[in-house]
This record gives C-alpha cells, structure tokens and sequence, in this order.
C-alpha cells in the first residue's frame, strides 16, 4: 500500500505543479497545508535544507524541490503516461527549458509585480523578453511538450492563472494578445484540461493575498532605501 | 576534427564545463574540445546557445545540449552502458539531482563572495559559504561519495568547485580544510579517479588566471567567471569609469 504526502501551501505555484502531477498520474494522497509563517515541525524534519513548500512525502521518505519531484513521480509512477519523453536530447530540452522558467522567466516576472515607478518600468523589459522566448517555444506546438501534454507544460502551467494574478496586482500588462498569441491559445488549452481546471486556488482569495505580498515587498524597500 | 559527432565549446578554468570534461571522461567518450574566447564569443557558440551565450555546450550529432548538469545527464542518458553516473533507483535519482541542484543555486556565489567582499561584509560572506559546505559535508557523511559507494551525478556537479578553493582561500585568508576536513577529504577521494584528477586544474594555475584577469580588469568590475563582458561578445569593459578591451 503506498503512502503519498504532499506538504503545500494554498497558494504556491510550485506546489500546483506537484497536485496535477499526482492527479493526472491517478496517484491517491494526503494534502497538509503549511503555514509558512509558522512552520510545522515535520515540514522542517523533511526540509531542513531549504524549509519549504512542496514536500512529497513516498512511503515516509520525502523529496524536495518541484523539479526533482515531478521526474520523481514520473519515473516511480512508470506504467501511466510519461511526462517526459524518452529521448535523451528532448529530455535535455526539456530540462534546460524547466531551468529557463525557474531561474529566469518567473524571477524577471516577479521583479514586475513587486516594484513600482522607475524600478517596476525597468523589469518589465526583461520581462517581456524572456516570455517572448516563451513565446517562440511554441511555435508548431499545441502544447509545451508538443503535440500532447507533459512536463513542460506542468513547469509552465503557473502563467495560465498567476500571470494575470501578477498583472491585475502589479498594475502592469505583460500578456498582450499581438504579442504572445500563442501563449494566450495555449493558455486556453491547458486551462481546458479537467485536471487543470478543479485544481486551481481561489481567484479573489490569490489576488487578496498578492496584493499583500507586493504592499509588504514595497514597503520593505522604501524602509531600507 | 572534421565531422566529430561530439564537440565540447568550453574555457579551460571554468568549473561548470570541467563538470562536463568529467563525464566524458567517465565514459571514455573521445570529443573535440573547442576552447572558448569568452570576451569575444564564436558565431558556433551564439548560435549553439543562443538563450544564455554561455560555455559549456555540447554538441552532439549537430544538436547543443546547454547548462552542465542538464549536459551531465544527457551524457550519462545517451552513453548508457558504461559507467552509470546517476544511481539506479528513482528516490536516490532524486536524491542526486537535489544535491546537485544544492550546488548549483548556492556554492558559486558564496564562494565568489567569500574571497572578492571586503572587511565584515567578507566575514559574514566566509561564514555563510562554510555553512554551505558543511551541509554538503553532512550529507556526505561517512559514505565515500554523496549517493554511497559510487562516484557520480552529485559529486561531479561540487568537486569541480575543489580546484578554485585555493584562490578564494587565499583572498580571503581562510583554510577551508581546517573548517571542513572531511569535505576535503571526500576531493581527495574524487581526485584519486583519473577523470577528475586529469580534468581539474592545478589550484595555483586558477589562482595565476584569476589574478591575472582581476589586475586587468581591476578588483571591483568581476562579475563571473566565465562571462565578464557586460556588452556580449565584444570584450569590453568598464575599468575606473573608461572603456578598455581586454583579450587574454
């Protein structure tokens, strides 16, 4: 009998991309929200590296780091559909594209919605070149992963709803249709998927809380400048 | 090489394409090795990676594989009957990929730090990295490498990093043996493999290029080791408020 756990919070996106993993895969878990303004003791005794959210805890033994999760249900979870490809040059674009996302697209985005005035307009240019990179992606694509849904779309997935999240509390326009059709096609397509659809958090619960999260980024910064 | 299936566009100091040198070497894969002008990159190397314009990239069969832990993997995946990197189970893959993604978000710049800050703001930077270090020294443990009895994905991506100990201990006067002696006994232990020891280095030889490289471009204007032009690929820089071009 397998034991599957997933420590997250409500909101986090990285989490998200670990609760559709374990539905599309059929996998059957137990949900523990944290708190991480007060993190619970077994959050840190399966974390202690980095003391954060998602946590998958297999059988008692837990995984960390949304990325090394997600191959790890896909390789442990083997007899349904994949969602990485078998061939070692997709699966390396795959990763390098994962890596893009995390490290750049999502940090340029973020810099966007937490700043304001001349700070906020100078990160909205990177911002708006690396999702045209994003763009281009998908180019002869119906998905991220390309013909059907995979990994790269569970990696990219956060944009379909936190994007306009980041755009309505940031007071910024990123998605703009001339520019990123098809992100805005795909958005359409992904938000179709019946997974997808049921799993996302609470619109004005997200907007409530984010507008918070960029008041106290920008008070932060006006108290040290 | 005329027509090698596999090239490697890499710069000989950085410790991110010797991770990439390691596992060729591991599998006893013959390439063609293409050292990079960082300040004035090669249209091969804009054109290969074109998203970061950074070394190491692999080139296989015409087809770039970018970022060297994404590269290590793609390796161990394609050359897949000799001398495995990864482990074979999906929790300690899993394990692996978490260290070596530890390595990748945290020691390079606490390294840099430690040795490039000045005053207190040096101490606290020694401090944290040696922190650092000795979180991967527990992890390690009493187990020959990071996954247990063998040599792989884990260790390669950190034990790169152990020829360039030299020079930040030496600008900023600390031991790094004396701090965490298990850690430097673990380097050692990699460095008894051929593919490592023949791979890394000399310390005292990346300690003569980085000083070489800070008198040129003076000891505040470092951004990283492998990229130091801001203007991409034109080798210029701004050293005391002028331009100067810089080629090494």
């Amino acid at each position: 009998m397998e034991e599957v756990k997933l420590f997250r919070t409500w909101s986090s996106p990285y989490a998200l991309r670990i609760v559709w993993a374990l539905k599309l895969k059929g996998i059957v878990y137990e949900t523990i929200y944290e708190d991480l303004a007060n993190k619970s003791s077994l959050l840190l005794e399966y974390n202690p590296v980095h003391k954060k959210v998602p946590v998958l805890l297999h059988n008692g033994t837990p995984i960390c780091e949304s990325l090394v999760i997600l191959e790890y249900i896909d390789e442990t979870w083997n007899t349904t559909a994949r969602f990485l490809p078998e061939d070692p040059l997709a699966r390396a674009t795959a990763r390098f594209w994962a890596k893009f996302n995390d490290d750049r697209v999502t940090t340029s985005i973020f810099r966007a919605y937490v700043t304001q005035g001349a700070e906020q307009e100078e990160a909205i240019g990177p911002a708006l070149e690396n999702l045209d990179i994003v763009e281009k992606q998908l180019i002869g694509k119906n998905f991220f992963s390309g013909e059907s849904f995979g990994f790269l779309d569970l990696v990219f997935g956060w944009i379909a709803k936190y994007l306009g999240i980041f755009e309505e509390t940031g007071g910024i326009k990123l998605l703009d249709e001339d520019r990123f059709p098809l992100i805005l096609a795909w958005k359409d397509k992904f938000c179709d998927i019946p997974v997808i659809k049921e799993s996302w958090p609470d619109q004005e619960k997200l907007i409530t809380k984010f507008q918070l999260m960029r008041e106290h980024f920008i008070s932060t910064a006006a108290g040290s400048s | 090489m005329v027509g090698s299936e596999v090239i490697l566009l890499d710069f000989w100091p950085s410790m991110f394409g010797m991770r990439v040198r390691i596992a060729l070497a591991e599998k006893g894969i013959e390439y063609d090795y293409k050292e990079q002008d960082l300040p004035d990159k090669s249209t091969l190397l804009l054109e290969m990676n074109p998203v970061h314009k950074k070394i190491p990239v692999l080139i296989h069969k015409g087809k770039p594989i970018n970022e060297s832990c994404i590269i290590v993997q793609y390796i161990d995946e394609t050359w897949k009957d000799k001398s495995p990197l990864m482990p074979s189970d999906p929790y300690t893959r899993a394990q692996a990929r978490f260290w070596a993604d530890y390595v990748d978000k945290k020691v390079y710049d606490a390294l840099k730090k430690s040795g490039t800050l000045k005053g207190e703001q040096q101490e606290k930077a020694k401090k944290e990295f040696i922190e650092i270090l000795k979180v991967l020294e527990g992890q390690i443990g009493e187990k020959p490498y990071f996954m247990g009895e063998s040599f792989g994905y884990a260790d390669i991506a950190l034990v790169t990093f152990y020829c360039w100990f030299y020079t930040f201990e030496t600008l900023g006067n600390y031991s790094i043996e004396k701090e965490c002696p298990k850690l430097i006994a673990w380097a050692k232990r990699c460095m008894q493999r051929e593919s490592v020891s023949k791979t890394l280095p000399d310390s005292k030889k990346i300690y003569e290029f980085f000083m070489e490289m800070r008198s040129k471009l003076g000891h505040d204007h470092i951004q990283k080791v492998e990229d130091f032009s801001p203007f991409r690929g034109r080798g210029v820089f701004l050293k005391h408020g002028r331009l100067v071009r810089i080629r090494y």
